[in-house]
């Protein structure tokens, strides 16, 4: 039986939730509405018109090259994401669908390599990648990224795998489909739903990684965090075109990420709250 | 036999990621672990050697490290709590019936997928600054004086950047987990007249104790190592009053090329980890057996 929801209720339940969420929200929507001001409005004290200029963007690629960290970003987000996938489909395929007796403590594992702290390794890290001329380099850093959410990717790839019927397989596997087969006619079609959703998490978690982007690159390889973070040198006044950078910067992982609310909860929580 | 060939292929087809992972753990950690006995100094080669623990004992004599320790358990401490608690109530907010639910859970996640960089320069320049910071804005539109956020209060200034990106990723988790809530309990418990609060304390509370774990947990694990919010926002100061352990730690190896007590600190950011790791494991664990 549906409970009757007084209008009441319901109208001050949507002003309680707007207000709120618009709030949450303002950083955001105020960094957006100053990439349309001049610098000298940005300025000026609060002020939600701005006169609507685009020379903040304009600049930002102008004087700073803000392209090429963009593709930077791109790059490293995307190429991550795919190598771990690469390495990560057969291993969750195979923990999923033929689990041994060390497959739980493999993925117990796998995830606390996760929990490593960043900066224990940081010296170790840099070294390596200063003697292998690594340092600012898209393939260093590419690899990097692919490593720190490789854990991720297992889980999440093998939380999905694993709401696959193993029934289908068998049925595959009497009519004589070859393992290949199995994976590639069988298995891949159902399971590229679960891909493209561990994809999207994954980008986005690339696409936001602060720590090595920025220690590990200089200029070459440095992408859209790294680029961010030499604006906190106060040289001059800049609110307009930071805001013009962040905006950039944020909007495609911002619009990706509304997509994928039901996966960042499934894989940040690695599968317990769905 | 076939399932013989199966499970040497899974085996096969599992080596990749265990090996890389493998490697990528032990090795860089081996590395620390040895730079922590070691005097090490890559602009001072002459002094270099085996020092046993004095790595660990000049670090833990140096007064920035119990302050680092100090500032990392407030920051996670009190993003915890703030996200937890705010989390909870926003939670049962928006799963009230109302207009435009989807526009608000939006609204709401969005500065989850903010880069840290951008979400700190935008509190610091735009929402915080002690002259041109809409703060300010406020402050003086009552009358009141503008507070230098930064230089006063360095630590509540980096708890509210990090609170406002993780408060997101807390009530997406529990609102998942409330709406997951059977809509007969709750309805049966209301019909026996049950008041909104106590339903809350003997049904939702408990229905929503494992989500709020997973949440603690794995934002633990994310707010032990904050880094980038501190570096473009105070650099750890004034002093050492926003230095955090990872923080700490960079500035050692990357800036005063203190290796040995640089990777000493690193040892105690992992058995820090560590400790919250292993209930972390616990949880995720039990979860695995259903």
């Amino acid at each position: 039986m549906a409970r009757a929801v007084s209008t009441q209720h319901k109208t001050i339940a949507t002003a309680a939730a707007w207000i709120v969420a618009l709030l949450i929200f303002f950083p955001i929507l105020y960094t957006i509405i100053t990439s349309f001001k001049s610098e000298q409005e940005a300025i000026q004290g609060f002020n939600l018109f701005p006169s609507g200029t685009t020379e903040s963007y304009t600049a930002v690629e102008a004087q700073r090259g803000y392209f090429k960290f963009f593709l930077n970003s791109v790059f490293l987000s995307v190429g991550s994401t795919i190598l771990a996938l690469l390495v990560a489909i057969p291993a969750a395929w195979s923990m999923a669908f033929s689990p041994g007796k060390w497959t739980k403590d493999i993925l117990m594992w796998m995830l606390s390599t996760k929990m490593m702290p960043a900066v224990a390794v940081l010296f170790p890290i840099y070294l390596i990648f200063r003697d292998t001329g690594l340092l600012d380099s898209r393939i260093g850093l590419m690899v990097m990224l692919m490593l720190i959410n490789l854990p991720i990717v297992v889980w999440m790839l093998y939380t999905y795998f694993r709401e696959i019927p193993g029934e289908i397989l068998e049925a595959a596997r009497m009519d004589g489909a070859s393992l290949w087969n199995e994976i590639i006619y069988v298995l891949t079609p159902m399971a590229v739903p679960g891909i493209a959703s561990t994809m999207l998490l994954n980008i986005i978690l690339a696409w936001n990684e602060a720590f090595w982007t920025i220690r590990l690159t200089t200029t070459e390889a440095a992408p859209l965090t790294a680029f961010i973070s030499s604006f906190s040198s106060p040289q001059g006044l800049f609110w307009a075109k930071l805001s013009a950078a962040s905006t950039l910067a944020i909007a495609p992982i911002l619009i990706m990420g509304w997509f994928s609310q039901k996966q960042l909860v499934r894989g940040l929580t690695f599968g317990a709250v769905k | 036999m076939a399932t013989q060939q199966t499970r040497s292929l899974a085996r096969f087809m599992m080596a990749p990621s265990v090996v890389l992972l493998f490697v990528w753990m032990i090795v860089p950690l081996a590395f620390t672990l040895w730079f922590s006995f070691q005097q090490y100094n890559p602009l001072n080669p002459i002094r270099d050697g085996f020092v046993g623990f004095s790595n660990y004992a000049l670090f833990y004599s140096n007064p920035a490290f119990l302050q680092s320790i100090l500032n990392t358990l407030i920051l996670v401490g009190s993003v915890l709590l703030i996200t937890v608690i705010g989390g909870i109530l926003l939670a049962l907010l928006i799963d009230q019936p109302m207009w435009g639910q989807g526009i608000v859970r939006i609204l709401v996640i969005s500065p989850f997928f903010v880069m840290p960089p951008v979400a700190a320069l935008v509190w610091k320049n735009m929402i915080m600054h002690p002259q041109y910071g809409v703060f300010a804005d406020i402050a003086r539109f009552f009358g009141g004086q503008p507070i230098d956020w930064f230089g006063q209060y360095p630590m509540p200034a980096i708890i509210i950047i990090v609170a406002w990106q993780w408060l997101p990723f807390a009530t997406l988790i529990l609102l998942t987990s409330l709406q997951s809530l059977d809509t007969e309990q709750k309805e049966a418990a209301e019909m026996d007249g049950a008041g909104f609060i106590s339903r809350f304390i003997y049904l939702t509370l408990p229905h929503m104790s494992r989500a709020i774990t997973v949440v603690l947990l794995i934002q633990t694990i994310f707010l032990l190592s904050i880094y980038a919010e501190i570096l473009v926002t105070t650099n750890g100061g004034p002093g050492y009053a926003s230095t955090n352990l990872p923080f700490l730690v960079y500035q050692k190896a990357l800036l005063e090329f203190k290796i040995g007590q640089a990777s000493a600190g690193g040892i105690i950011a992992v058995i820090l980890a560590n400790i919250v790791a292993f209930f972390a494991m616990r949880a995720v664990g039990k979860n695995l057996d259903k």
